[in-house]
């Protein structure tokens, strides 16, 4: 259903619905999406100039005034005293190694069911596809007490481990359906030519997945970089904790009163998601909706 | 070729590694949950059996209550913003940008991507009161409309408001997208047939575009309803479930019954009770989609 397919007569029918929307309707739909667009960028540029903003312009001036000038001490205090240099490291820390395990054990399930060939592969993929409709509080105590006898809080293995399981479901499901279009000829062709199982994978399948596990790797980065509920709730101490629980952490101690500080900080939460997308945005896009709608 | 493929060996080693952490994390704490639900105690004090105890207290307890009146009134609210702006959304790209719509669709999906607790403290900072005006204080001050100028985050009744702006704010772009795949997937000649039948406008869109478009919304509406109804970081990070307890959803009920009063039994319930208002709600829609299609 996320089909994007070009269609030649869409040029004819634009012309004909046109006149659809010359009617008055036409201007209060422009202003209309002017109006979204605006209310969507202004309060993230709002808050790229705020931090930016030295305190007595937080004073004297009303907080939509345009900053006076670079006042980067906001960045300084919230990375050093705000700890930020912390959170944000073990964030890139949890999230790199979460990412690399997902791709490479989910590719290799994928694989295993979609390809190979043995009685219970319906039943294992109805499995992981359950994932996707348990909420995560289901576990969160269970696997606390899990946590706490393997003494795996306040670990950053720990917390890889989570992400990854619940990483699964989705990327397996999407990775199965992208190998369902792999061409069956190309497999057999490489096993006639004597490639073992093994190696038909990592020079055949994998490579031609590259696409692929873009994708579910940059939908897998957005949960795991913006997720807050399993951080805070098998981390609670500083040197482990990570960017949104530090975050929350920052605002709640320093928020009411640092408001230059607390810009930045928020700032430096928000920055590798916001230069992913401007990067890959159409890639990202096709991967969050796929992963959805068919969620 | 078939005796490649069946090598047990190489699907063990291909399915196992994932299988195993996945059941280990997320699958036997599903059905330990279900065991701690009929018990009660602490890490610390162990646990005993208490039957359905826990099930029976759900009823009486009153903040459970709360938070379940709450979390469906918070949901229906967000959910019917999404869908509807999103579905207004796809409308305007398909029939009045047109193929100008990729600028404007990249733009409004921009704020999905962005995380909860980081948009949660701008939009605090948005409505903030003291110690200076937030952004929306401020214009209503600028506009001398100091009667609306009001501590936004700290009254239940525009906390709730607030809270609803931002959860739509976050989607509509992400509805926007999908619905409008949909729309592209609705051949051209039935729209062109219709309009040439005299359908026009709304009419067009009530008894031709909708109809047809009836399984990708209700996909939406699913996948709406299952995000609002496990709603927990955008309200923890900006009210934290105040004030008081008047915006605490089923899921921050959960977690601070489970890791601040330490009742795991309780806990557990009440994430059983969640999952199962999901899933209630997710089969409902599903027959709902059956039905009128068939």
């Amino acid at each position: 259903m996320s089909s994007k397919r070009p269609t030649q007569s869409r040029a004819a029918q634009a012309v004909s619905v046109t006149a659809w929307f010359k009617n008055p309707s036409r201007w209060v739909v422009a202003v209309g999406i002017g109006l979204l667009l605006i209310l969507a960028l202004y309060p993230i540029i709002w808050l790229l100039l705020s931090s930016i903003k030295a305190p007595h312009e937080f004073n004297l001036r009303p907080i939509y005034a345009l900053p006076e000038g670079f006042y980067a001490q906001n960045y300084v205090d919230a990375w050093t005293s705000g700890k930020f240099s912390i959170y944000f490291v073990n964030s890139v820390l949890v999230t790199i190694p979460s990412l690399a395990l997902i791709l490479c054990m989910s590719v290799a399930a994928a694989f295993g069911i979609e390809i190979m060939r043995w009685k219970l592969k319906n039943k294992v993929l109805l499995l992981f596809l359950a994932g996707i409709l348990i909420p995560i509080q289901m576990v969160l105590l269970p696997l606390y007490t899990m946590y706490y006898r393997l003494q795996l809080l306040d670990n950053r293995w720990g917390l890889i481990l989570v992400y990854t399981a619940f990483g699964f479901p989705l990327s397996v499901f999407l990775l199965t359906g992208y190998l369902k279009s792999l061409s069956y000829e190309i497999l057999e062709a490489a096993v006639v030519d004597g490639a073992s199982i093994y190696q038909v994978f990592f020079r055949i399948v994998v490579p031609m997945m590259k696409n692929s596990l873009l994708t579910v790797g940059l939908i897998q980065f957005f949960f795991i970089w913006n997720d807050l509920l399993l951080s805070l709730t098998f981390v609670s101490t500083t040197p482990q904790r990570t960017i949104q629980a530090g975050l929350l952490d920052f605002v709640g101690r320093f928020g009411q009163r640092e408001w230059g500080p607390t810009f930045a900080s928020i700032t430096m939460s928000v920055l590798p998601t916001l230069i992913i997308y401007l990067i890959l945005n159409k890639l990202v896009i096709r991967g969050l909706t796929a992963g959805g709608v068919k969620g | 070729m078939q005796k490649i493929l069946s090598d047990r060996k190489a699907i063990l080693l291909f399915v196992g590694p994932a299988l195993l952490i996945y059941v280990v994390i997320v699958l036997i704490p599903v059905v330990w949950s279900v065991v701690y639900s009929f018990q009660e105690g602490t890490l610390l004090s162990g646990f005993r059996f208490v039957g359905l105890n826990n099930f029976g207290k759900l009823w009486g307890d009153r903040d459970f209550i709360n938070s379940l009146v709450f979390g469906l009134r918070y949901a229906v609210f967000v959910s019917t913003g999404q869908i509807a702006i999103g579905f207004l959304l796809a409308l305007v790209y398909t029939f009045y940008l047109k193929k100008a719509s990729a600028l404007v669709r990249t733009i409004l999906f921009f704020p999905v991507v962005l995380p909860t607790v980081a948009v949660a403290q701008m939009f605090t900072k948005l409505f903030e009161i003291t110690p200076q005006y937030g952004l929306v204080n401020a214009l209503l001050d600028a506009a001398h409309l100091n009667a609306w100028i009001q501590p936004w985050l700290g009254q239940s009744s525009t906390a709730f408001v607030v809270i609803v702006i931002m959860d739509i704010w976050r989607a509509i772009g992400f509805y926007g997208i999908i619905l409008y795949s949909g729309l592209l997937d609705i051949p051209d000649e039935i729209i062109e047939a219709a309009r040439l039948d005299g359908a026009q406008q709304w009419k067009l869109v009530r008894y031709i575009v909708t109809p047809l478009l009836r399984p990708v919304l209700v996909t939406a509406i699913i996948f709406s309803l299952n995000g609002t109804l496990k709603v927990f970081e955008s309200v923890l990070a900006l009210t934290g479930g105040g004030p008081g307890n008047t915006t605490m959803p089923l899921t921050l009920y959960m977690y601070k019954t489970a890791f601040t009063v330490n009742q795991y039994g309780y806990g557990s319930t009440i994430a059983i009770f969640l999952t199962l208002e999901c899933l209630l709600v997710t089969l409902f829609f599903y027959r709902f989609a059956r039905r009128d299609i068939a």
